[in-house]
């Protein structure tokens, strides 16, 4: 009998232990108010504006806590920031979403995605107190999309590696096809990693209409292609992994920068070989704090913000009067005539060079 | 067929107005997980779909279907089936010697390997494809092989993820079978090979069959794993709409894959339900004692032994990884995670994700519970009519769909479908453990309805005649019994939700990230700080998770709740 | 009492009971007696309202029970399997019933002892259901079901899951309690040696049908046709010349048909009816014949023990006239 009833008693208590559990502090709809939603009716005092403010923007998205607090006793607003998916994700929310937005502005569409939102009708006509250089803006809906940051993707090399192998690194693409540097690439995917699309982009620049012929000859080389930059970065580059058997990789301009030891970089990023990304801000159609997101534009290319990019998310200001870290400043130059291709044509043809790409590379 | 037998009767030529009561009556009892499915799965799956096949506003299904004639259509199903098949068979062959071993077998510590083996399969994707890349890549310890970006390592990496999936469901069933047809075989001269083979494996066929049917579903549809480990020169279903939709956006294209996957994963779940038996409710369970380890079981010991080495290289390398300082060995990785990263690279410390993760996951648990525990015992009561049987079986089968489809098209759906009152939830707190809920929610359903199908039905019956209402016996007849499996499906909600990445990298927001999310963004940040921190995060989830399953472990019933 | 007016139940469209009508009167025990699959088991399921009805009608006292739930109707279901729960003790099982109603739990365990020792079974109070005999399961399984002093048991086939002798004891128990109980029981069986322990009254059912019924004499001294006779554990049944030559040597008037019970016919040297062996048979009463008779053909027949009865041998039989039954059957 005592059995049966002390089973029964733990039964009860489990069960009301994980009721209580559930409806407790533990659940989310029960927690901090943070993680709750207000829409935008929440007001406060300070400053001209009023209510939420939402951006939305992909998962590399960060901001120091400090500037976003002064931007919300600057403006009133409070600032909620959606942040998930890599860029392209991010562009094809905003597209999908064109006729009832998921936020008031957005961040992180960048160059080889901007035609799609755009297209889409996604984003509002936006005006800026500041203006940033006109090198950044794109050729079509410069009226709406806002430069706010850029980075270059460019090869890496491993100079260590080369100074210890007694080998002078490459300095061009046509150099990656050399048998000198025969299995000593990696590049991320371009169907599947935003800087690798951009390297596939910087060669369809330089080599045009024949760039199926020198990626052949990449491959033929021994060129290694992974998933994601983190894979190439972490998994084969010598630099940045013990097991690395590669010092060749495709990275960004500002990577040498985070392999400083002793007073001096050991990698180094060709500067012939870069495809430049631009990070566009803007205010999306429909939106229901349309004066917030405005702000929020502006904001973000005030000095502030543009001086904590490459501490915050590895990118260089747009704004020429912003700061770069010394270690930025002394050990990442930037190029001075990056590849580009047109935003348009990237739009255009972006499906058939992939389908093509993916091609060559599963030859 | 006795009368007495009902259920097993001549399909009606014309339903009887009482039969097609019934069915109403169940249909209205099932209207609230249908609704909550139909809300949260069906519709935005369709409205994602509903993308490709409307264009300007008209129905154009011709574009849909040129695309399922491209060539390279063709290559992507063909490998993702081919893929899926071979990573099924030899989780299968993998899986069964050591189902027997860790259910049949008194081996010490047997309980402890069986949750380790869980661990993979509820680890994030992320944190597995770094583990075998460290493994497998060039400079790793295996790198000799070669094995670095083919196809041979995302089917390894797909077993290593599923192998847990055969051994429990096998495992479970080979607790229960009983020994004797096996004993009468051998003392009929079988030697112990033919009694496997002619009394055991058909015996066994269901439970194999039904454990290669989910394995079948997760490998179709994985993701992260096939990114990671294929390198980008082979392409799945699952990945190609992805690519499809974020990048190329081609959404007919996206939307004809789609289709084609729900097709097959419907075709699949309808042969796996015909050849899966249904539980007989007359059947007494009975758990065979694990007999003492003899000399003839070195093989299979042996076998065990080395698929649990297998499942732990990765797992090791991972801790090896996460210990490494510098050139020693340190615990700083794990002290840093109290810090949001170098460089700032979060915003909160992953210990902070650590509890949003636990939020999240008792939200996604009690979610999921509910929803199934109603569907399971939907799915369990005895049908009174041919037409109320399909209705039940329609339903059991509805509800595993979330494991066949593509999280992309579900993501995406879901910012386009759930985007206006009543139904404005994208913007809801909640909508990260629903989406993990879906995930989770065939799981409970598949672990409750073996229990709650093994109650003889006479048993409410009894209680009934003797005054016990509805909810009384469900109570005092249905929750005795049910009560541990409920807590191991609960143990089960909350580890598929901790590790939850694809819906979940989708749809956090990032004030309040998960622990897997945490990890994927510390791997993309450089810094050599921040790929030990996230190596230690990763040891601290398949702990975590690990802890949790030994607890669902230590609280099943054996020979019940496949998995 | 209980009233049955033509009832009905159907699967899909196969009819499992066929428009039948009972009546018990309280205190008395029916039985129904029918082949498997004859739908006695689905009648019984409908009484308890586990099957809703096609047609017809079920009421007790007057009161058409047609919207009352299993769980308020006050009968008892014993099934032949017992159906005890697993995880509770014997003596929770017996108070189930009593539990659920909130008797105080002083009146719970009185109860609950008076149960055990009616079905004797005293002192089993903590044991799990899982550590008893088949017999054993089915006394707790009858105690749980007379708790609650139910208005009326049902029983399906209380006793098939017994073997023999414990099914011989158990049925006189389970008569002696039920009538101690004063209870009023409907039980289905297809064992006519159960239906027999157990009833005061008889019910034959066939093809979901009820093809006779009444006191278990009456039904027993005339069944209604050649079927029930068998199955009442009748011999044989002779029809015509046969029938009028042994209904002729017991002095009973001519008739069409008549159902023999294997010791219908007696080895007596007075016996107006001559017959040569076939062949015999020992058993510790006495010895089974099997005679070719004449003008009657090869038929039962039993001689006392020690009578010496060889194949081959000429003898002469009597009709014992309570062991034969005339069918109100014709052509």
């Amino acid at each position: 009998m005592s059995h049966a009833r002390s089973r029964a008693a733990l039964t009860t208590s489990t069960l009301a232990a994980a009721t209580a559990l559930a409806l407790a502090g533990c659940s989310l709809a029960g927690g901090d108010g943070s993680t709750a939603t207000e829409p935008s009716t929440s007001s406060s005092d300070t400053g001209q504006g009023g209510g939420t403010v939402v951006l939305a923007t992909h998962e590399s998205f960060h901001l120091p806590k400090k500037l976003v607090r002064a931007f919300e006793a600057e403006t009133g607003y409070d600032l909620e920031v959606r942040a998930a998916g890599d860029a392209g994700t991010l562009a094809t929310k905003l597209s999908l979403t064109a006729d009832n937005p998921i936020a008031d502005a957005a961040f992180g569409v960048d160059n080889t995605f901007a035609s799609r939102p755009l297209g889409e009708g996604a984003f509002a006509e936006v005006t800026t107190t500041a203006t940033p250089p006109a090198e950044y803006a794109l050729p079509e809906g410069g009226d709406r999309l806002v430069p706010v940051d850029s980075a270059n993707v460019c090869v890496n090399v491993d100079t260590a590696w080369f100074e210890r192998e007694g080998l002078t690194p490459p300095t061009t693409l046509e150099d990656l096809a050399d048998d000198r540097y025969r299995d000593l690439f990696v590049t991320p995917g371009a169907s599947t990693s935003s800087p690798g699309m951009a390297f596939f982009l910087a060669t369809v620049a330089a080599f045009g209409d024949s760039w199926p012929d020198y990626w052949t000859d990449l491959l033929d080389n021994g060129a290694k292609v992974v998933d994601g930059w983190e894979d190439a970065y972490y998994g084969d580059f010598t630099a940045g992994s013990d097991n690395g058997t590669r010092p060749i990789v495709v990275s960004y301009d500002s990577s040498p920068a985070f392999t400083v030891s002793g007073g001096r970089t050991t990698t180094a990023a060709l500067l012939d070989t870069c495809f430049r990304q631009v990070e566009y801000a803007g205010v999306l159609e429909g939106a229901d704090n349309p004066a917030g997101a405005e702000a929020l534009v502006d904001w973000m290319l005030s000095d502030e913000v543009q001086s904590a990019l490459p501490e915050s998310m590895y990118v260089f200001p747009v704004m020429p009067g912003a700061t770069v870290p010394p270690d930025w400043a002394e050990f990442a130059p930037q190029p001075t005539d990056p590849y580009e291709v047109d935003p348009a044509e990237i739009d255009a043809n972006r499906e058939q060079w992939l389908t093509e790409w993916t091609d060559v590379i599963s030859r | 067929m006795s009368l007495d037998t009902p259920g097993l009767v001549p399909r009606p030529a014309t339903r009887p107005p009482r039969a097609a009561r019934r069915v109403a009556g169940l249909l209205a009892i099932a209207a609230a997980p249908v609704l909550v499915l139909g809300v949260l799965f069906v519709l935005p799956v369709a409205g994602m779909v509903a993308e490709g096949f409307v264009v300007d506003g008209r129905f154009a299904p011709g574009a849909v279907l040129d695309v399922l004639a491209r060539p390279r259509v063709h290559r992507v199903a063909w490998f993702t089936v081919w893929t899926s098949g071979v990573a099924t068979l030899l989780a299968v062959v993998l899986g069964l010697p050591a189902a027997y071993a860790l259910h049949r077998l008194a081996l010490p510590g047997r309980a402890v390997v069986r949750a380790a083996l869980l661990v993979p399969f509820v680890l994030p994707t992320v944190v597995v494809g770094v583990a075998f890349r460290q493994l497998l890549g060039e400079g790793g310890p295996l790198g000799f092989l070669g094995l670095d970006g083919t196809p041979v390592a995302i089917v390894c990496g797909l077993v290593f993820f599923n192998v847990a999936v055969v051994v429990r469901t096998v495992g479970v069933a080979w607790e229960s079978l009983d020994p004797r047809p096996g004993q009468a075989a051998a003392a009929l001269g079988a030697s112990p090979w033919q009694v496997l083979r002619t009394v055991t494996l058909p015996a066994l066929r269901p439970a194999i069959v039904g454990a290669a049917s989910i394995v079948f579903l997760f490998c179709a549809t994985a993701f992260g794993v096939v990114l990671t480990l294929g390198g980008v020169r082979y392409s799945t279903v699952e990945t190609e709409i992805y690519l499809l939709t974020t990048t190329v956006f081609d959404l007919q294209a996206a939307a004809a894959l789609s289709v084609l996957q729900i097709v097959v994963v419907v075709a699949l779940l309808a042969l796996a339900a015909r050849l899966r038996a249904t539980p007989d409710p007359t059947a007494q369970r009975a758990v065979a004692p694990a007999r003492a380890v003899r000399r003839s079981d070195a093989p299979v010991v042996v076998a065990t032994l080395l698929v649990l080495a297998a499942m732990l290289l990765p797992i090791v390398t991972l801790v090896l990884g996460s210990l490494s300082v510098g050139d020693g060995w340190g615990l700083d990785n794990y002290r840093a995670l109290t810090t949001a990263g170098d460089d700032q690279a979060l915003l909160v410390p992953v210990t902070t994700a650590l509890l949003v993760s636990l939020r999240t996951a008792v939200d996604a648990m009690w979610m999921a519970l509910l929803v199934g525990i109603v569907v399971s015992l939907i799915v369990t009561r005895r049908s009174h009519s041919v037409g109320e049987r399909r209705v039940r079986s329609t339903l059991d089968g509805f509800f595993m769909l979330p494991l066949g489809v593509s999280a992309v098209t579900l993501g995406f759906g879901f910012l386009i479908t759930l985007d206006r009152p009543p139904l404005d939830l994208r913007d809801s707190p909640l909508l990260v453990p629903m989406a993990q809920a879906l995930v989770a929610l065939p799981l409970v359903v598949r672990s409750l309805t073996p229990v709650l199908g093994g109650i003889d039905d006479r048993q409410r019956q009894a209680a009934a005649s003797l005054g016990a209402s509805p909810w009384r016996t469900l109570l005092t007849v249905d929750l005795p019994v049910v009560w541990k499996p409920v807590l191991a499906a609960c143990g089960f909600a909350f580890a598929v939700s901790l590790g939850e990445f694809g819906a979940t990298s989708f749809l956090a927001r990032d004030t309040n990230p998960t622990l897997p999310v945490v990890i994927f963004r510390l791997i993309g940040h450089p810094g050599e700080a921040n790929y030990g921190m996230a190596l230690a995060a990763s040891v601290v989830l398949a702990v975590v998770t690990a802890v949790v399953v030994l607890g669902v472990e230590r609280l099943r019933v054996p020979g019940v709740g496949a998995f | 009492m209980l009233a049955l007016r033509d009832v009905t139940v159907r699967y899909g469209d196969a009819t499992a009971v066929d428009d039948v009508s009972l009546d018990l009167a309280s205190g008395q025990v029916l039985a129904v007696l029918g082949p498997s699959g004859c739908g006695k088991s689905t009648l019984l399921r409908a009484v308890a309202g586990l099957e809703p009805l096609e047609s017809g009608s079920i009421c007790w006292d007057g009161e058409d029970l047609a919207g009352t739930p299993t769980h308020k109707r006050g009968f008892a279901l014993m099934f032949q399997d017992g159906q005890l729960f697993a995880h509770l003790t014997v003596a929770r099982n017996v108070a189930y019933a009593l539990r659920l109603r909130r008797t105080p739990a002083a009146r719970v365990a009185a109860r609950v002892r008076e149960l055990l020792d009616l079905v004797g079974l005293s002192g089993y109070d903590d044991r799990l259901p899982g550590t008893l005999s088949g017999g054993e399961r089915q006394r707790v399984a009858l105690a749980r079901a007379l708790a609650v002093e139910p208005r009326l048991i049902l029983l399906d086939e209380p006793l098939s899951a017994l073997d023999a002798t414990l099914r011989e004891r158990l049925a006189g128990d389970l008569r002696s309690i039920l009538h101690a109980a004063g209870t009023t029981a409907l039980l289905v069986t297809h064992d006519h040696e159960e239906a027999f322990a157990l009833a005061d009254r008889l019910a034959v059912m066939r093809g979901g049908r009820v093809v006779q019924q009444g006191a278990i004499d009456e039904v027993w001294r005339e069944p209604v046709d050649e079927e029930t006779a068998l199955f009442l554990g009748y011999a044989r049944v002779l029809r015509d010349a046969a029938a009028r030559r042994v209904l002729d040597a017991a002095a009973l008037p001519p008739a069409y048909a008549v159902a023999l019970r294997r010791s219908a016919l007696v080895v007596d040297d007075e016996g107006p009816l001559r017959a040569v062996v076939e062949s015999a048979r020992v058993t510790p009463e006495l010895v089974r014949l099997v005679v070719g008779a004449e003008g009657v053909g090869s038929v039962d027949a039993v001689a006392p023990l020690g009578g010496r009865v060889a194949p081959g041998d000429e003898v002469s039989l009597r009709v014992d006239v309570t062991r034969l039954a005339v069918l109100a059957i014709t052509p």
